[in-house]
């Protein structure tokens, strides 16, 4: 509780960020939150940016070999409940998604980084299919776009020091996964969705 | 004593009225006036009550008032270092700016080492900044984004620290023990004014365009008329100032309203280099804190200075 607290308020005095909601609404509802990596503070920022009620409910995925490193990570992973993923052995018969989708069961949240890994450029990376199986199996799942601004200056790859500069966050408005949509249009109109939330 | 209430009433009396002009302009739609110049007002007023109640405590707690400015400072840096392009050859440099240099100014600062606080931006920040970004091995680019980082401390921190430092500079005719509290209220309440002033000139009488280009709505008789203005104010007020004659008052006052202005337009350059659209979704609203203080940090550092070597007691 309190660590959560403390965490919250750090990753928002950090990242200055502002947070913002263009056509939609934050909701308790079981949602998928995919977002642009750019730094290892993305995880923390896009959950400590939800409203607590939300935040209890959601839980974000995150790198296996980054955060089961030493005993703070460990327990900073503990505290905002992340669902660690080993990147390294994707096992056939326990693919990750299946792992993902029985953890959450009908109530948890996600918050996924559909890029793989922190990307260097200003831009955004092609998306890998995880997102894809994912609404393959639960196409209920609401998709919410959302777009991670500057954080890449604050903590850049292969820095461990901040320089506290402002960033923002925008959510944006839910997609699906359509009828009968080939993997690869679906995942380029989930990239899209995520990019055009940089200029609204 | 009766120059302090004295001078805490009057300008309480100007904020008040200010707000209620605010207010009003609000409701009357039938002038003509473009909403956006009058939220402009108002969020410049609001500003000036911000900056009187902070210097309400640099009555009693001068340290505390150093440490108010000094997170002003670090907040309006972080917008400017937000708003300008570095790329990650400068991400170590600017880690030692916001967490060396910005707080180790104010330190000196409240520890009044003039001495050591006058040459630590200018001297020793500038050239660890490009060194700095010379050991990260980029060097495109190079002079222009070491200049980035050097101008956003020099005038987010660097001048602004001068108005603070104003609590601790000894003037001849000091009397009270609150005379240094006087002169930073005394200050402050003067670029507000000034800010005030040239925006109502320019709206009443400007006609000419000052530079199109940088501010479609500052005009030459908006600056002239707002530094005469603010120099007729700055007199009414001398009885609170350090300065001997009225007529000191007044010249202080108008180069304050001139050293406002250039600030203004220094930075709706850099704004207008940007583009608006990059501060928008970054700082929350049109008004950020940067946006506040340009005048404060170019008037600051001149009025310490012209102070301290017209007025201030030498050796």
């Amino acid at each position: 509780m309190i660590t959560e607290t403390l965490l919250t308020w750090i990753a928002r005095i950090i990242s200055g960020a502002s947070v913002r909601w263009v056509e939609s609404h934050p909701d308790t509802c079981q949602r998928v939150y995919f977002a642009n990596h750019t730094s290892h503070l993305d995880v923390v920022l896009v959950w400590s940016a939800l409203p607590t009620e939300v935040r209890r409910l959601t839980r974000p995925v995150a790198a296996k070999d980054y955060w089961d490193r030493g005993f703070l990570r460990r327990h900073l992973a503990q505290v905002f409940n992340a669902m660690l993923i080993d990147r390294k052995k994707i096992k056939v018969h326990q693919s990750p998604i299946d792992l993902m989708l029985s953890e959450i069961g009908n109530t948890h949240s996600l918050i996924i980084f559909p890029e793989g890994g922190r990307n260097l450029d200003q831009g955004v990376g092609d998306f890998k299919s995880g997102l894809y199986y994912l609404s393959k199996k639960r196409p209920e799942l609401e998709l919410i776009p959302v777009y991670i601004n500057n954080m890449n200056r604050i903590l850049p790859r292969g820095e461990f020091l901040p320089v506290p500069l402002l960033s923002s966050l925008t959510f944006g408005p839910p997609i699906w996964l359509e009828a009968g949509e080939p993997k690869l249009e679906f995942l380029a109109r989930a990239r899209e969705a995520v990019v055009s939330l940089k200029d609204c | 004593m009766i120059k302090d209430w004295a001078l805490l009433g009057i300008v309480l009396a100007l904020l008040a009225l200010a707000t209620i002009a605010g207010r009003w302009l609000q409701k009357q739609t039938s002038l003509g006036l473009d909403d956006r110049s009058v939220d402009s007002f108002n969020s410049r007023v609001n500003a000036w009550w911000f900056f009187s109640i902070v210097l309400g405590i640099a009555f009693f707690q001068p340290t505390l008032t150093v440490l108010l400015f000094g997170l002003l400072s670090f907040w309006a840096l972080r917008e400017f270092i937000t708003l300008t392009p570095t790329s990650l050859g400068d991400h170590r440099a600017l880690f030692w700016v916001f967490f060396f240099f910005t707080p180790m100014q104010f330190f000196l600062v409240a520890r009044d080492y003039y001495e050591f606080y006058s040459i630590l931006i200018p001297v020793y920040a500038f050239l660890f900044i490009a060194a700095r970004v010379a050991i990260s091995g980029d060097s495109h680019r190079f002079l222009e984004r070491v200049a980035k980082v050097q101008f956003g401390l020099l005038v987010c921190v660097y001048c602004l620290s001068f108005a603070p430092a104003l609590l601790f500079l000894k003037c001849k005719n000091m009397d009270g023990d609150y005379a240094n509290a006087r002169l930073l209220f005394f200050f402050v309440t003067m670029v507000l004014v000034a800010e005030l002033l040239q925006f109502i000139f320019g709206r009443l009488f400007g006609k000419h365009l000052i530079a199109e280009a940088i501010d479609s709505t500052r005009t030459w008789e908006g600056l002239l008329g707002g530094a005469g203005a603010t120099a007729i104010l700055g007199l009414s007020l001398y009885w609170a100032t350090p300065f001997p004659y009225w007529w000191q008052a007044a010249a202080m006052s108008a180069l304050i309203a001139v050293m406002a202005s250039a600030g203004a337009m220094t930075l709706a350059a850099i704004k207008r280099d940007r583009g608006e659209v990059s501060s928008g979704t970054l700082i929350e609203g049109h008004a950020g804190v940067l946006n506040r203080i340009d005048a404060v940090c170019f008037a600051a550092p001149v009025f310490y200075h012209v102070t301290k070597y017209f007025f201030g007691v030498h050796g």
